[in-house]
């Protein structure tokens, strides 16, 4: 395929730049950051074409093999107008988070630096809350489970004639009514 | 079968309704869908004892070969009665078991109800897929069932414990599924076991599938969920973790065996596991105190007896096998049962605190011994026959030497040893239950019901009655068993002095000395038990785990935005960057510049992208963006791409003037104050982003191997009629695009519109005769004297505000106008030189925007290009006149045309399906037109009248949303100034829309700040004035 040179580096610049201002913290710059870079993705797609050639129109004397490939056109065509609808969201997205939140004079800018750490103390309640759940089962488990007590030996002596009738009785009379 | 499932999904959605009809009754209503099940499947079993199998398929994903495909031979059979028999009989048992003000009881009894039916898809379900699907909803209706009390810690833990461990089994379970069928060419369950997949795929494939079995049926290492599962309700735990699901591990060892078997990973996971399981779980089961868990644990040492010989790959073990998993469900779900009786009479399960319970519930006592002793293998039950034919299986097959001697031996000493722990529990289970203990006080007892020992008793008879008539049913199991070569061994009762009756009685013989030196066996118990303990492993990994994702989670995602930003960026830089270096295909033909201009243009759109970067100024950086945007237009301009420069060129001029009509409203000082933190930083991840996109731009474009398929498309464009390829393409040969991307705009424009109005967003721009000029709620609230139509209102008060006097606002009013609204803004802020322009340039606009619509099939233009024009001219009117004046220019409601617009093209698409043809398929007639030549009316120029629509409305519904709706909101928070209030909850009335005004002409003269006690005092007294100059 044929590259223009001029068109890549226009691409990386715009694309740089957007980026670059994408990364501030004021909504209106990440939105105008976005517009750039949606301008360099056009331009990409743009590239796909290879060498331009004639408009891709069918008229008089035109030749199908001159004409520009209409396929990334028909893309590039779709993401502008795209484009021109998100922008307007976007927009109304930071007007109105401005506006309810009374941010007056704070503007556009997103403060979640400190969500990480609210992030954090949740993730620390979740796993109080299942830790707990898990003890529970633990818990009830282990309380099952027979402790060895000497004291008891004498007692279990007692029992022990008690326990060899029942033995004898399941393992041969099954039906023995104790 | 597919209409048996169908049956349980529908009367189990139903149970919610009909259990607030009939309360707990409602179970012994719903014991009828598995009873019935029960019933046809009874007449099924002569054809599937003759060799026919019920096959059933619908299809269901032919491309992946996947189809609903059912298939019921003997084993299926087997495992389909044990579940529908136990399920009606446990479902029955809950009328009793529950009280009618249990909390949740209909989603209980829904629950219990779609898990029958699920178990009954999965052990009849031939495609793997489809096997697995009902395997996993096993596991999540046992995740609901164990955690029917919400409310109980013990209960939540022990159902996420449950999922977590059998969704684990399950998801190595569907690698292996898979691998089993890619490499077996097959879905179909038992294809794949008539023809073995071999090799290592076979082997691998068996081993995670056997994971997946072995984590379901609760065998060591993942034995621990089922002890903790006791948490549920007990008929959860009779039918779901003794009789049913946990039966489905060992139902899949059973269908596989046959096939598998001789694997080399076969025996060690099914006989070395099962082996250990049945000792690990019949001892941890001689130390409990607590009853259910003694079942619980005696479960687990059962399913590791079962999975041992039901893999063990001879017939005789199968025909055993099979029967002991029918002897096991019997026995072990009577005894669960049991235990929820005897809890629920005595209201503990701890046989510490039970005696004297054989004495007052002897029918209870008898059911429980009857189940016991076919648990211990006492004769004359099936626990006894199962056994001996275990016995009886193993000694032949070591007998017959071989690879499986070794085998045999291990299997052999597993299952005495197990064997005799199994009678030592059983012993301490009944002793504990139902004994009278000198030293404990008798229990007290609430009354139950007799009813509730039917179900018990039923399926502690049927133990009986199986076993003493094992002939009638050994033609069932042995059609099972048959597939597997040799073998000669009856069940029965009594096969004379043989082995393994010898065994058997050795077993009793030493279960006995273990319950008579129970002191010891305790004293071991404790020092061993610590080193086999699963649950705390597990406990550890899961807290692990948990911890890395919580820390990773917020390494990642910390620094707020511009930080999780800047990562993701980094591993597109990493990541792509080093995939697009080291890949060697770039483009082949790259040169410098396409034409000459071409650089001089890139250059200063280059300039003013970094411009934008550095300039503080808000405005400006949105400038010099769009100094990029109109660069486009002419790059595609001069380079064969007419329709993208016009597309282009009016986005961009829309987009500035929304940009400044939101920016007006923000505060001045945003946007422009970014401290410079990471300055740096944001610039090299910026620098790399875009490098790497240069590099990729180039790799993509060396990348094309394919011709390109443009070649064709002049062809299609001249076959639908038209000559500019681009529009016929998005009207016509990728009209579903478009579609979906009209579809998006709808989407927006709604979006917009409901971010910006508080309150209701339907209708159009406000008119000059709503009258609700700078209306504010106390002003509505009042009543007022004059007439509603005038418009002096906002003009006189804005006058004021700026200073003017009557004369001059006199004056103003009476001047003529070139745009109807004109006189809604203050004179200082009018332009009659602007006014004229729009008055004059509107109409033609409107015209250019209808002829761009019409020739775009052939010319550039198009629905889009003409609705961006036409929006345009909108904003033009907005700008010069205000709000008022858009309110004039567009008296339609934005949504109708967004609706009317879609409805158009949807239509279009879905209009050629009602005359036979493909959606979107295209029909035409062609007319001579003059000025607009040669056009061809077809449905894809319907679809193109959508699209303008669409785009029309979307601008209209920008303007009215960022434009007067701002506006008035602006103007609202101006005279509220004096209000206690602060702006911007004044700015939130209550407004309904201006259609649904109780009265449709209220007005009311506006406060100002500068004159906010005239307007309260009193409302100027207006004349009513035409609204039109």
């Amino acid at each position: 395929m044929t590259a223009s040179l001029t068109l890549v580096v226009l691409m990386a610049v715009m694309f740089g730049a957007g980026i670059t201002i994408m990364l501030e913290r004021s909504l209106t710059r990440v939105l105008i950051g976005f517009l750039l870079v949606g301008n360099a993705v056009n331009v990409l797609i743009y590239l796909m074409s290879g060498a331009p050639g004639l408009a891709p129109i069918l008229g008089e004397g035109v030749d199908a093999d001159e004409i520009s490939d209409p396929l990334p056109q028909v893309f590039v065509l779709t993401a502008i107008v795209i484009n021109l609808g998100i922008t307007a969201f976007m927009l109304a997205l930071i007007y109105r988070s401005w506006w309810l939140a009374q941010l007056g004079a704070k503007g556009d800018l997103i403060d979640d630096e400190d969500e990480d750490l609210h992030d954090a103390e949740e993730a620390a309640d979740l796993f109080r809350i299942s830790a707990a759940d898990d003890a529970a089962v633990q818990e009830l488990i282990e309380a099952s489970d027979e402790e060895y007590d000497r004291a008891l030996d004498d007692e279990l002596e007692l029992e022990a004639s008690a326990r060899d009738d029942l033995e004898a009785g399941s393992a041969e009379r099954p039906e023995a009514d104790r | 079968m597919i209409l048996t499932l169908a049956i349980f999904g529908a009367v189990a959605i139903a149970t919610p309704w009909l259990t607030r009809l009939l309360g707990r009754r409602v179970f012994a209503v719903i014991a009828l869908v598995p009873a019935a099940a029960f019933v046809l499947l009874l007449t099924w079993m002569p054809g599937v004892l003759d060799g026919a199998p019920v096959v059933e398929t619908v299809e269901w994903i032919p491309r992946l070969d996947i189809a609903l495909s059912f298939r019921l031979d003997a084993l299926a059979l087997v495992l389909a009665l044990v579940v529908t028999g136990i399920g009606a009989l446990v479902l029955l048992y809950c009328t009793w078991y529950f009280a009618d003000d249990e909390p949740a009881l209909g989603r209980f009894a829904a629950l219990l109800l779609a898990f029958a039916g699920v178990m009954f898809g999965l052990v009849t379900a031939d495609d793997v897929f489809v096997l697995f699907v009902f395997w996993e909803a096993t596991s999540v209706l046992s995740y609901l069932l164990i955690g029917h009390y919400t409310g109980r810690k013990e209960s939540r833990g022990a159902a996420l414990q449950a999922l977590t461990v059998t969704t684990f089994g399950g998801l190595a379970m569907l690698v292996g599924l898979v691998v089993l069928a890619v490499a077996g060419g097959t879905t179909s369950l038992s294809e794949l076991v008539a023809n073995p997949v071999a090799g290592a795929a076979g082997e691998w494939g068996i081993a995670l599938v056997l994971l997946g079995a072995i984590s379901k049926s609760a065998l060591v290492p993942f034995h621990f969920w089922l002890p903790a599962a006791m948490a549920a309700p007990t008929p959860v735990s009779a039918y779901l973790h003794a009789a049913a699901m946990v039966k489905a591990g060992v139902y899949l060892v059973a269908r596989l065996a046959p096939g598998y078997a001789d694997l080399e990973v076969w025996h060690p996971i099914v006989i070395g596991l099962g082996a250990f399981t049945m000792l690990v779980g019949g001892w941890r089961a001689l130390r409990q105190y607590d009853l259910k868990l003694l079942l619980a644990y005696g479960t687990v040492s059962q399913l590791g007896f079962l999975v041992l010989v039901t893999g063990f790959g001879t017939r005789d073990a199968a025909l055993a096998g099979v029967a002991l998993l029918l002897a096991h469900a019997l026995f072990k779900a009577t005894l669960f049962l049991t235990v929820g009786i005897v809890d629920h009479a005595a209201g503990t399960r701890d046989w510490r605190r039970l005696s004297g319970l054989g004495r007052r519930m002897p029918v209870l006592a008898a059911v429980a011994v009857l189940a016991g002793a076919s648990m211990a293998g006492v004769p004359p039950l099936l626990g006894f026959v199962a056994k001996e034919g275990v016995f009886t299986a193993l000694l032949d097959a070591q007998a017959e030497g071989g690879s499986v001697a070794l085998w045999a031996w291990v299997a052999l000493i597993g299952a005495v040893a197990g064997s005799v722990l199994t009678v030592a529990y059983t012993v301490r289970f009944l002793w504990g239950a139902f004994s009278t203990k000198p030293d404990v006080p008798p229990t007290p007892l609430h009354a139950t019901g007799a009813a509730i020992v039917v179900a018990p008793a039923t399926l502690a008879l049927a133990g009986l009655v199986t076993a003493l008539g094992v002939s009638f049913i050994e033609p069932l199991l042995a059609a099972y068993a048959d597939v597997f070569p040799g073998g000669h061994a009856h069940l029965a009762l009594w096969h004379g002095f043989e082995p393994a009756l010898w065994i058997s009685l050795g077993v009793f013989a030493l279960g006995g000395v273990l319950v008579w030196a129970r002191r010891g066996v305790a004293r071991l118990q404790a020092a061993v038990a610590p080193v086999v303990d699963a649950s705390r492993g597990y406990l550890g990994i899961v807290s692990v785990v948990d911890r890395l994702a919580a820390s990773l989670t917020t390494a990642i995602q910390s620094r707020g935005l511009p930080g999780y930003l800047s990562i993701i960026l980094a591993v597109f830089i990493g990541g792509l960057g080093t995939a697009a270096i080291l890949d060697a295909g770039w483009a082949d033909d790259v040169r410098l510049w396409d034409y000459p201009a071409q650089p001089f243009i890139a250059f200063v759109m280059c300039i003013a992208a970094v411009a934008a970067v550095v300039v503080r100024q808000r405005m400006a950086a949105v400038l010099l963006v769009s100094v990029t945007g109109y660069g486009l237009v002419v790059l595609f301009g001069m380079s064969g791409a007419p329709d993208l420069a016009l597309t282009q060129a009016l986005v961009e001029t829309i987009v500035i003037v929304v940009f400044v009509l939101v920016l007006r409203r923000l505060p001045k000082q945003i946007a422009q104050r970014n401290p410079p933190v990471h300055k740096l930083a944001r610039s090299v991840i910026g620098a790399l982003s875009g490098i790497v996109m240069g590099v990729i731009g180039l790799v993509a474009l060396g990348a094309r191997v394919e011709p390109t398929i443009a070649d064709g498309l002049p062809a299609l464009a001249l076959e639908a009629h038209g000559k500019n390829i681009v529009n016929v393409m998005l009207v016509d040969i990728r009209a579903w695009d478009t579609l979906g991307e009209i579809s998006v705009l709808v989407a927006v424009a709604t979006g917009v519109a409901s971010l910006i109005f508080v309150s209701g967003r339907t209708g159009g721009a406000p008119r000059l005769d709503d009258g609700d000029l700078g209306l504010d709620r106390r002003n509505r609230t009042r009543p007022l004297p004059e007439a509603a139509s005038s418009i002096r209102a906002p003009r006189t008060s804005l006058a004021d505000t700026d200073g003017e006097t009557d004369a001059a606002a006199e004056a103003a009013s009476t001047r003529q106008t070139w745009l109807i609204a004109g006189r809604t803004i203050s004179p200082r802020n009018r332009s009659i030189l602007i006014e004229v322009l729009v008055r004059l340039l509107f109409h033609p606009a409107i015209v250019v925007s209808v002829y761009l619509l019409f020739v775009g099939h052939n010319a550039p233009g198009g629905g889009f290009a003409g609705g961006l024009l036409a929006g345009l001219a909108l904003v033009a009117r907005y700008l010069a006149g205000g709000r008022y004046e858009l309110g004039e220019a567009a008296p339609v409601d934005a949504g109708r045309l967004l609706g009317t617009g879609l409805l158009l093209a949807a239509g279009t698409a879905a209009g050629s399906l009602l005359f036979g043809g493909a959606a979107l398929e295209s029909a035409w007639f062609e007319a001579e037109v003059p000025v607009l030549g040669t056009i061809s009316i077809g449905t894809s120029t319907l679809f193109d009248i959508g699209v303008y629509l669409v785009v029309i409305g979307l601008v209209l519904d920008i303007l009215r949303s960022l434009g007067g709706e701002v506006d008035r909101q602006q103007e609202e928070a101006d005279t509220g100034l004096d209000d206690p209030e602060p702006a911007p909850t004044a700015a939130v009335p209550a407004r309904p829309a201006p259609t649904a005004l109780p009265d449709p002409t209220p007005s009311g003269s506006i406060r100002t700040p500068a004159d906010p006690a005239q307007s309260e005092r009193e409302p100027e007294p207006e004349p009513a004035e035409g609204g039109r100059a």
